[in-house]
């Protein structure tokens, strides 16, 4: 028998490259070997509604479809190499899967604050099922929550602890939450709504220690102020789980490096014919946008790049692959929708509605629109979409 | 013929089924999720797009 397509990661990039393959009209074996003991499962909610309820898995398993019936499933397991030329894949119990294709899926955790003092009960990341079963235990109303990183996540899980009823604290390096995605006017708005809500912002600061026993109690800020703290959430961005492909020859510069067609490159000379890369850990050039390769961590990227990858996998790949970034964030009843690629703007305008209410929000380089952001008012934000097609 | 059902207890109106099958969903003047409960079977690969992209997983087909 054939060796199988291999899919490293069962998150939604290795399981939609699954039922991709099948859609595409490949039939032989695939195998997807992940490293959580969970079944692939739907991240948005963890931020969200996941920790204002119960947590279970059930809750947020992606349904399983009669086409991926018949893939095998590895899951709590960590691959540990890969020796691209021999075609091979360990994975930690030195067990060794040899593959036709490899599909790298593996993509990102969440980095953790550099603290000597770090051994302490309290501290949560926001990333996987267990992340959010642990945090939602911890989030009791009056727990004093202090949240590092006011990106997309530390303002989510800032709104979700202050709905539960918690005291919340954002500590972060930046000028306004979520600056660099939203621009100065909105991400303004968005820190007044939230302090409205009761957040109290540390803006432009940094946590240099921890202070506790064993369980945390305070947060020392570079001002040399602590903040009292019973839960800290570590919202501060990710690493790439890319450290099982070294020794190889590919770009992992930030994340794995990979052309038009998803096909991994090595560092100089062709693509690797049976080695692709999807989801968030996928670097790759979007012609709708410029010659330059990307990480995009957006909801529809895992999906789109799983089918990118089937079609050329199939010979059946036609013109560009030239997706359109989509993202949403729910904060309080403030529902913000987007398309395209906000951080390339060099500049930001009002284009709808009102910035105390509902608004528009249109992002601009060299006066071409990139992006497009509204806080409701989505079906205006869609009719922009068409500008990036 | 494909039936369509949406859970609209779960449904946030996030709209990114939207692009999938935009014959049979769209976000109506005050942003709601409407669609079709029916629709042709070569709708069936649109429809099955729009459930992969649902952030909340609210749309099945109904066989």
């Amino acid at each position: 028998m054939s060796h199988p397509v291999l899919i490293v990661g069962a998150s939604m990039g290795g399981l939609r490259t699954a039922e991709a393959l099948r859609r595409f009209g490949y039939v032989g074996p695939i195998t997807v070997i992940g490293d959580e003991p969970y079944a692939p499962y739907n991240r948005p909610p963890l931020s969200k509604e996941v920790l204002a309820e119960t947590v279970s898995h059930e809750a947020v398993a992606f349904e399983q479809r009669e086409s991926t019936a018949d893939v095998n499933w590895v899951l709590g397991t960590r691959v540990e190499s890969a020796d691209l030329e021999h075609n091979i894949v360990t994975d930690a119990n030195g067990d060794v899967h040899p593959y036709s294709a490899l599909v790298i899926a593996t993509g990102l955790r969440p980095r953790r604050l550099n603290v000597a003092n770090g051994e302490l009960r309290g501290r949560h990341a926001v990333r996987t099922l267990d992340d959010a079963i642990a945090l939602r235990a911890d989030l009791k109303p009056g727990a004093r929550v202090v949240i590092v990183g006011a990106g997309f996540i530390g303002c989510e899980v800032a709104a979700t602890a202050r709905t539960l009823g918690c005291d919340v604290t954002v500590v972060a390096p930046g000028i306004h939450p979520m600056q660099q995605s939203l621009g100065t006017e909105l991400a303004t708005e968005m820190q007044h709504r939230h302090e409205a809500k009761g957040v109290v912002f540390r803006l432009k600061t940094a946590v240099t220690d921890l202070v506790g026993e064993s369980s945390i109690e305070g947060v020392v800020l570079d001002d040399g102020t602590t903040v009292p703290c019973d839960v800290l959430v570590e919202a501060i961005g990710s690493h790439e789980n890319t450290e099982w492909l070294e020794g190889n020859d590919l770009d992992l510069s930030a994340g794995v490096l990979a052309n038009n067609d998803l096909r991994a490159m090595p560092q100089n000379g062709d693509p690797w014919n049976n080695v692709f890369v999807v989801g968030d850990v996928a670097r790759f050039p979007n012609p709708a946008y410029d010659d330059d390769a990307r990480q995009i961590e957006h909801w529809n990227i895992p999906t789109e790049t799983a089918k990118r990858v089937a079609q050329v996998f199939t010979e059946q790949a036609q013109g560009e692959f030239r997706p359109i970034p989509s993202f949403w964030t729910d904060q309080y009843d403030n529902h913000l929708l987007a398309y395209g690629v906000l951080a390339l703007a060099d500049d930001v305008k009002l284009i709808d509605g009102d910035i105390t209410g509902d608004c528009v929000f249109g992002y601009y380089r060299s006066g071409k629109m990139v992006g497009v952001c509204g806080i409701g008012m989505r079906s205006v934000v869609q009719s922009y979409r068409s500008n990036f097609v | 013929m494909i039936k369509i059902d949406v859970d609209m207890a779960k449904c946030q109106h996030y709209g990114q089924c939207v692009f999938e099958a935009p014959s049979v969903f769209e976000l109506n003047n005050d942003d709601k999720l409407e669609y079709t409960a029916t629709a042709d079977d070569s709708e069936r690969a649109n429809v099955e797009a729009a459930i992969d992209v649902c952030p909340m997983q609210a749309i099945r087909i109904v066989e």
